[in-house]
């Protein structure tokens, strides 16, 4: 009793013999790990084990897919957000995303930030939550004086900041980022790692990523998921990232880390 | 070294003779071919218009040079086979617009409605049923709308307005409205569902709902491709002739009132070129003075569409 009631204080998100399925296709076999609160969790692994799903899992993305089915658990702070009662839009407001492409809405950048707060019914100053927004993301320098110009205007590294401030912008507790660097120069890439580390003082971030310096560099604790005999994705070795790095338990994991360093 | 350059060398020029020679020509003679093909049917649809406008000014001229273009666009009688005749289209103009206008605001909204639930809520099965139903919609004979309108929708009508006649604007514009429809959903479809699928997974992710995504990224994303629908269905709801013809009556009348009968641009060319008006006359001439005002009023909604497209590309 004493230790769950821990448990339920320290992590944010547990994930608890999850089954995903689209339509025949097992996609993830039981997986159970627990995600620490504020800390930056790393998802590795190789193309089509399953970190997409397994990302879109928390925020309830897969519903969007028809003929996806799903059992198990998955809490947030201790509630399933998968139970019958719960709207899945309430829950991606406490459960942000950032994805692989920067997809800014065609508005202009401050409408982008603005976004989520119009429609979900901000009550306070929306030009403060912006530029707060902004600044957090790392962004506001580049931007302020253009502000109503297109975002479409900006550089793909900016683009992917301003989607992060969009995802800031209605204060979630969790954000999940699937490859945010994939299409992103060095440089770019090297502004979005920076940014993660400041931003994991406030928030969660659960991040897939095929590259594993970078997995090593951003990360607090790592996952590494593979696919089985099936191709279905099931979860090899989860624990504190320079562990898994510098001592992995399994084969597999010590393989895929060695195979890409060497 | 040196020897290897020469050989690689000589196999180029080899190529290049072989291209030359039989392939080459071959190929050359079939893309002139077809370039000429393709050049004539291009020829052929710029003259056909280029005859229809010049057929169109030719006789307006007969039409102008007796009656003032000024009298023509601002007179409020429209009575050229009737003594006393009077020239004025504007009954005619507004009688077209009142037809238009009801079935716009009749085909916008419900052809969105259908855009809108067909690329965001319908399954993919419901989608694959419903988009051939309306392309039948859109095939029916417009002939077939008319009596649709006189021996339905009027009746009906007039268990509301008990003083309308069985020919009015308002149930030729409903039933225009219906026959439009498709036009605005299928185009407005295809724009929304052109719109990324990522860019609505952004909106998703912060918590919009369906109805939010398409209202606020998918419509705006999509809009110059909405516009271009609308606009469309505009003219084509201006050009219409059939329904109109049988259902919205034959007395040109400048008024905005629905329940009134009245005659549009298009019905009024239909009944005076079934008539016994002798060819070269004045009142035959103004077929083609009311065909030129159609023509250009057309013409300004498709440049307008055009305009709106490209002024939209430039924006984002
Ligand atoms: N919408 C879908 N419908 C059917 N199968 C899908 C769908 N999305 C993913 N899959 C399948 O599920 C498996 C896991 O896909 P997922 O995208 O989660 O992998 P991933 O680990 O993110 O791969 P990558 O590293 O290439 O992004 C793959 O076999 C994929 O083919
Ligand atoms: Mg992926």
């Amino acid at each position: 009793m004493q230790n769950s009631n821990y448990l339920y204080n320290s992590n944010i998100l547990e994930v608890k013999n999850l089954n995903v399925w689209y339509r025949a296709f097992q996609a993830l076999k039981e997986i159970s790990l627990s995600i620490p609160r504020h800390h930056v969790i790393a998802c590795i692994g190789p193309s089509g084990c399953g970190k997409s799903t397994f990302l879109r899992c928390f925020n309830r993305m897969n519903d969007l897919i028809p003929g996806t089915r799903i059992s198990g658990q998955v809490l947030l702070d201790g509630q399933d957000i998968y139970n019958s009662g719960v709207d899945p839009t309430e829950i991606r407001t406490h459960i942000g995303m950032v994805f692989q492409k920067p997809n800014p809405f065609p508005k202009s950048i401050f409408d982008n930030v603005a976004f989520g707060l119009r429609i979900n019914g901000f009550k306070g100053n929306i030009k403060e939550a912006v530029e707060s927004s902004l600044r957090r993301a790392a962004l506001w320098d580049e931007v302020k004086d253009r502000l109503n110009k297109s975002a479409l205007t900006l550089s793909g590294g900016q683009q992917q900041r301003l989607c992060i401030a969009r995802a800031i912008a209605i204060q979630p507790a969790v954000i999940l980022m699937d490859e945010p660097c994939s299409a992103l120069d060095p440089v770019a890439t090297l502004k979005i790692e920076d940014l993660i580390a400041i931003l994991k003082e406030e928030y969660t971030i659960v991040i897939v990523t095929h590259n594993i310096q970078q997995a090593a560099r951003v990360s607090d604790y790592t996952a590494f998921f593979t696919m089985a005999d099936d191709r279905s994705g099931i979860l090899v070795e989860f624990g504190k990232t320079n562990e898994i790095f510098s001592n992995p338990k399994d084969k597999r994991t010590e393989d895929y880390i060695t195979g890409r360093f060497g | 070294m040196e020897q290897d350059l020469t050989k690689s060398k000589s196999k180029i020029i080899w190529l290049g003779d072989r291209a030359k020679s039989t392939w080459g020509k071959r190929q050359n003679i079939e893309g002139r071919a077809a370039q000429i093909f393709l050049l004539i049917c291009a020829l052929l649809s710029i003259a056909t218009t280029v005859g229809i406008v010049v057929s169109l000014v030719s006789q307006s001229v007969g039409f102008f040079k007796e009656v003032s273009i000024w009298e023509f666009l601002t007179g409020t009688r429209w009575t050229p086979i009737l003594i006393p005749r009077s020239y004025g289209v504007l009954p005619l103009v507004v009688g077209t617009l009142l037809v238009t206008i009801i079935s716009v605001i009749v085909a916008v909204p419900i052809g969105m409605g259908i855009a809108i639930f067909l690329s965001t809520y319908a399954p993919e099965q419901l989608r694959r049923i419903i988009k051939p139903v309306l392309e039948i919609l859109a095939g029916i004979p417009t002939v077939v709308y008319g009596y649709f309108a006189i021996t339905l929708v009027s009746p009906m009508l007039q268990k509301v307005f008990t003083n309308m006649l069985i020919f009015n604007a308002l149930s030729a514009g409903l039933v225009m409205g219906l026959m439009i429809i498709p036009m605005v959903s299928s185009l407005s479809e295809d724009a929304m569902m052109a719109v990324p699928q990522s860019l609505k997974e952004g909106a998703f992710a912060l918590g919009a709902t369906r109805f939010e995504v398409a209202l606020k990224v998918t419509i705006p994303s999509a809009l110059s491709g909405i516009i271009t629908s609308i606009i469309l269905a505009l003219s084509r709801a201006i050009g219409e002739t059939m329904i109109v013809t049988i259902a919205a009556g034959a007395t040109p009348k400048m008024t905005f009132n629905p329940i009134d009968s009245i005659q549009t641009m298009t019905a009024f060319i239909v009944q005076l070129s079934l008539g016994e008006t002798p060819h070269g006359s004045l009142e035959y001439n103004t077929i083609f003075a009311v065909g030129l005002l159609l023509f250009l009023m057309t013409l300004i909604m498709n440049l307008l569409s055009q305009w709106v497209v490209s002024r939209w590309h430039r924006r984002y």
